[in-house]
């Protein structure tokens, strides 16, 4: 790429061409505030805040969307610069609840951030504010049309990185909304829940639904026996919340925290993560010598489930028969446990901690009640247990590190790198390998599979038999994937798909911001507890394996059916229309 | 082909349509005929006058005569005591209502002033008819292009010609002629911008029903220059008629073998696209419209890059005004040496301007560049309908300045006063600025695309605050206010509605100062014309604490 020299405030700044004036200042060090920039998105430049004053330009360009030019002399914080950034910020204001007190965003707010920066003190504007209502149709997000600031963060992530699309702006002018066509609720669209939405905006216009309130209510109660699981992403990056740097593996202070709350038991996530791999590369093995269905898809990320039943209904028979290993530990916690330990599982209430705004969705599926109670009770995202816990005044990062229960909180690397896209690729492969041929992988390392492109690729030979894998993260590279799989071109075995950005350590629960840099971060985190446990692989985790011998079996055997597998259903909001459609011409 | 010895054009464009034009037509041509006239007088259908207020009109050639607020028991008269025995209805020829008749030193400077070259067929010709058109000269000049010159010629053409953009923005043409034609791509596009949503502006509807056929071969001769294949018309929703001229001369050009392939033996072809806008004015926009053309919603994008280089679909793409379209085809046939004889320095041709409001003769004139305000406002538009003087022009519509009478001097050229798009709204005594500029504001409000934050909340808040000051509410703060949030506007929109949607307002505060304070500070209406309602209802509280 060509180098650009340009100067920002007096001071010669080197670029590549083809970047934008935000991006050349952020890499020099220089700050410009934004509010619709968001380095994962393509800019629009609608809020002007960024504005800039460029030699010879009469109007103010957007630094987001102005590309470097050699000579150009820019200036980021002139008096006219600095008048247009404060009236922007006051026109949004004056169009603004001011309930900021009681909002989800108090002090994570962006807007707010802006207020601040700017020292307003005085919104000049008095008059009409937008209204539209709240829409809590989902049991997953809820929408709050009037602290939308028009960002158009959300409609661009839905459409561009997600591909699904049920959000969109109508109306123009003043009268603009984002929101589903034609003011349908959220529940009745395409929509995922996959959350990107929710993580990208900058306001409290978007907010997951909240069980903390129920969740204190049980721990309060002395009836009642609470159990916690904790996702595998949500220890690389639970720290965020408390201030830490990402990418720091806080587990051991995640336990102590949960622990000081009142939980009766702490678990780990990552148990069933393994049980999983047991699960599932053995349904692969199974599909490969009897000629099932190839190439067959992971199942554990609720977001894609979603997609794939809206989207690809086709292509169901394809995904894996597991459940996720939420799921799976709800189901296993009530029978399994209870049973071990002589509690009643009427009594017993099981949350969990996910960086997945989906998975508060998958809880409330009528099939997830294998265990004659609904198998998981409440989903609590990671922004979410981490303010519970500042409830509580616990401190996180202050905390000693302690150890997850037995038996349901011991854990192997392969579990917690289901947080990683190509994590569960990984760990299935470093199970199956050994499953089929009797030998441990060369090396425990797939690398191929790692990674944050979009679509990754790798081939294992498997005592002569190549299994290609293929991995995507976000759902527009799963569609790219899935139109390959339905057009017969795809010729892999098996294939991973994360709905979100980086895979579940990016998802739409984690703590914001979300940045391709904090997500790598967050990554590396992950393979760094990976290298450093003890035990590496799904199979050799001792619980597993007591859990096979008192209880299970053998893989996909009879309990195995009943309680950690499951079916899908189409759900496509567009049938009901067309058969609408068809009754009325009929 | 039979010889008359008159022609009566009938204006049937569209406000004389909706005035009965077509009916009169037909009763016309009847009466006509009853008095065993039909081998000598012609009764013809025409486009678009530009008297508009004044019709329905006809004209009757070779005098010239035109006849407004033509009534159909006038038609007799005209027929007996004009056609029949050469002596034209004084009564009824155009003039102003209450003002004296048009005096002869009036119409020598009506029409003397006057130079049509882009209207040179409107109210001439038939527009429905090619042959016609033809016959005035028409296609010559794409003949003349596509066997005589280069792409590359042409272009150079236009550049010597120093025509420059008649939509507003004054772009000069050929260089975007020139960026087009020297991208890379394979396939290009015309695109013409017939939105014409400003108001006050009705310019190219004269042209698109008056004269289809020179927008036609001008974009030939576009598409020919730069590479093109195909060209689109975006015309907006509400000009149905002229919709149905387009389509209507599009096919028979087709016939003709004008457009489509291998036009004039020339291995080029060219074909064109009507398209309907759906009443938004941001898409006259140029990045807006190609937006809307693409079927996505009529939001600007941003530039750069620019539609020379990336627009519809990708495309390297021309947008050119109609009235900037209109210009091409006389100066292929004349020269650009003519073109740039007319005019100033730094604005060659000739201008269409539309005086409109308390003008005593509005319509739309065509004038060359260089002529004074004075000029058009009093010489061509006839001054004041009313008597009371003119206080102030809104010059180019609501994104306009507003002037005052110490500039009507000042020509109108793009490096002096810029015309605009050609809208010029006269306001006399009796009109209040505040008034006028919170109907502009209202304008805004309505059709701001909503996309950046400076116009959206911008437009809604100024318009609601000085509607506020024609009803009485208000205080001195919102005057600064309201300049800090035009200005913004003027600074940070992101694309040109924003950017000038403040004009008219910022512009009528510096001129009329006193009026707005009077407003806002003693709530009062000097003009008498805003409610001031606001006020009353907090005399009336007050009254009844009294009683």
């Amino acid at each position: 790429m060509a180098k650009v020299t340009l100067t920002i405030n007096g001071r010669p700044v080197e670029a590549e061409e083809g970047q934008t004036v935000l991006q050349a200042a952020t890499a020099a060090g220089i700050y410009i505030p934004t509010l619709c920039a968001h380095p994962d998105l393509r800019p629009q430049g609608v809020c002007r805040i960024c504005v800039v004053e460029v030699k010879g330009q009469r109007v103010l360009p957007t630094a987001c969307t102005l590309p470097v030019a050699e000579g150009m002399v820019v200036e980021t914080h002139t008096p006219n610069v600095r008048e247009a950034r404060r009236i922007v910020t006051e026109l949004l204001l004056a169009n603004h609840p001011t309930d900021c007190l009681t909002c989800s965003r108090n002090q994570t707010c962006e807007l707010q951030k802006l207020a601040k920066e700017f020292g307003i003190r005085h919104i000049a504007f008095e008059g009409e504010k937008r209204h539209l209502d709240p829409d809590t149709s989902s049991p997953s997000i809820i929408r709050n049309p009037d602290k939308c600031v028009l960002c158009q963060r959300c409609v661009r992530v839905c459409h561009e990185i997600q591909s699904v699309g049920c959000i969109f702006t109508s109306n123009r002018g003043w009268e603009t909304e984002i929101g589903p066509p034609f003011g349908m609720d959220l529940a009745k669209t395409a929509c995922v829940y996959c959350g990107q939405c929710v993580a990208h905006c900058p306001t409290g216009a978007l907010e997951t639904v909240n069980p903390s309130e129920q969740i204190w209510e049980a721990l309060r109660d002395p009836d009642k026996f609470v159990i916690v699981q904790t996702a595998p992403a949500v220890r690389a990056a639970f720290g965020e919340e408390f201030g830490m740097p990402p990418g720091t593996p806080v587990t051991g202070k995640m336990v102590a925290a949960l622990r000081q709350m009142g939980f009766d038991r702490v678990f780990d996530t990552d148990f069933t993560a393994d049980l999983t791999i047991v699960e599932e590369g053995s349904e692969l093995i199974k599909r490969i010598k009897e000629g099932g269905t190839l190439p067959m898809i992971t199942s554990c990320s609720p977001g894609w489930i979603n997609f794939i039943e809206v989207f690809y209904p086709d292509l169901l028979p394809h995904l894996s028969t597991c459940k996720s290993p939420q799921q799976m530990f709800g189901a296993l916690a009530k029978t399994y446990y209870a049973h071990k330990i002589g509690v009643d599982p009427a009594k017993m209430v099981v949350v969990s901690i996910m960086p997945c705004v989906a998975k508060k969705f998958e809880c409330e599926r009528p099939e997830m009640r294998s265990s004659g109670y609904k198998d998981v009770d409440y989903v609590l995202t990671t922004r979410e247990a981490a303010q519970m816990m500042k409830e509580a005044s616990i401190d996180l990062s202050r905390m000693e590190d302690e150890e997850f229960d037995k038996p349901l909180g011991i854990s192997t690397g392969a579990g917690v790198i289901f947080g990683a896209t190509g994590g569960v690729m990984e760990a299935a492969l470093r199970t199956a390998y050994e499953l089929i041929t009797g030998k441990e992988l060369p090396s425990l390392d797939i690398t191929a599979v790692r990674g944050m492109d979009g679509v990754k690729e790798a081939v294992v030979d498997v005592d002569g038999v190549q299994v290609k894998a293929a991995v995507a993260h976000g759902l527009a590279n799963a569609r790219k994937l899935m139109d390959l799989v339905q057009s017969g071109e795809a010729d892999y075995t098996f294939i991973e798909v994360m709905a979100c950005p980086g895979g579940c350590l990016g998802g739409g629960g984690q703590p914001q911001p979300t940045t391709p840099e904090i997500r790598m971060k967050r990554l590396q985190a992950i393979y760094s507890i990976d290298k450093d446990m003890p035990i590496r692989k799904s199979h050799e985790n001792p619980a597993i394996q007591e859990l096979y011998r008192e209880f299970l079996g053998e893989p996909l055997g009879h309990k195995s059916h009943e309680l950690l597998h499951t079916h899908y259903t189409p759900r496509s909001p567009y049938l009901e229309i067309e058969e609408e459609q068809e009754k009325s011409l009929v | 082909m039979a010889f008359y010895r008159a022609h009566v054009l009938v204006c049937c464009g569209n406000t004389c349509s909706m005035r009965g034009g077509a009916a009169l037509l037909q009763q016309l041509a009847r009466l006509v005929e009853e008095k065993g006239l039909k081998d000598e007088v012609r009764v013809v259908e025409t486009g678009c006058l530009g008297i508009s207020e004044h019709g329905p009109a006809m004209v009757v050639y070779p005098e010239g005569v035109i006849y407004a607020r033509v009534k159909a028991a006038d038609l007799p008269e005209i027929v007996e005591e004009h056609l029949l025995k050469g002596r034209p209805v004084q009564r009824l020829m155009y003039r102003g209502p209450q003002a004296p008749k048009m005096e002869p030193e009036t119409k020598v400077t009506y029409f003397g002033k006057q130079q049509k070259i882009v209207l040179r067929n409107c109210g001439i010709i038939d527009p429905r008819s090619i042959e016609e058109y033809i016959a005035v000269g028409g296609y010559q000049a794409l003949g003349k292009a596509l066997t005589e010159m280069t792409p590359m010629q042409v272009v150079e053409e236009v550049k010597k010609s120093g025509l420059r953009g008649r939509g507003g923005a004054a772009f000069p043409a050929a260089l975007k002629w020139e960026a087009v034609a020297d991208a890379p791509g394979r396939e290009k596009v015309v695109v013409c911008n017939a939105d014409e949503g400003e108001p006050g502006n009705f310019k190219d509807r004269l042209i698109m029903e008056g004269d289809p056929h020179s927008v036609i071969e001008a974009m030939a001769i576009a598409g020919y220059a730069v590479g093109a294949r195909h060209g689109y018309v975006y015309i907006r929703g509400e000009y149905r008629q002229s919709v149905e001229n387009f389509e209507r001369a599009i096919a028979v050009a087709r016939e003709m073998g004008l457009l489509g392939s291998n036009i004039f033996d020339s291995g080029f072809d060219f074909d064109i696209t009507v398209y309907k806008g759906a009443g938004a004015y941001v898409c006259g926009e140029e990045t807006a419209l190609i937006e809307s053309l693409e079927g996505h919603r009529g939001e600007p994008r941003l530039k750069p890059p620019f539609p020379v280089t990336h627009g519809l679909w990708g495309m390297p793409t021309l947008v050119n005004n109609v009235e900037t379209l209109a210009c091409v085809p006389p100066i292929i046939s004349n020269g650009a040496y003519w073109f740039s004889g007319i005019g100033t320095e730094f604005s060659k041709g000739t201008k269409i301007f539309s005086p409109c409001g308390d003008v005593l003769l509005p319509g739309v004139i065509e004038a060359p560049f260089g002529i004074t305000v004075r000029e058009v406002l009093f010489d061509i538009a006839g001054g004041s309908r009313s008597g009371a003087d003119i206080k102030a022009v809104l010059v180019g519509g609501p994104s306009g300045v507003m002037i005052g009478p110490e500039s009507f001097d000042r020509k109108f050229a793009f490096e002096d006063l810029s015309p605009g798009a050609g809208a010029l709204i006269v306001m006399d005594e009796t009109r209040c600025a505040v008034d006028v500029v919170a109907n502009c504001l209202k304008f805004f409000a309505h059709e701001s695309c909503g996309q950046c934050v400076p116009c959206r909340e911008g437009c809604k808040r100024v318009r609601d605050i000085v509607y506020g000051w024609t009803r009485g509410e208000g205080d001195e703060l919102e005057l600064d206010m309201v300049r800090r949030v035009g200005i913004n506007m003027r600074l940070a929109s992101r694309c040109g509605l924003g950017q000038f949607a403040p004009v008219a307002l910022l512009s009528a505060m510096e001129l009329f100062p006193e009026e707005f304070r009077a407003h806002v500070v003693d709530k009062r209406c000097p003009a008498g014309v805003c409610p001031m309602d606001s006020v009353v209802s907090v005399k009336e509280e007050q009254l009844s604490w009294q009683r």
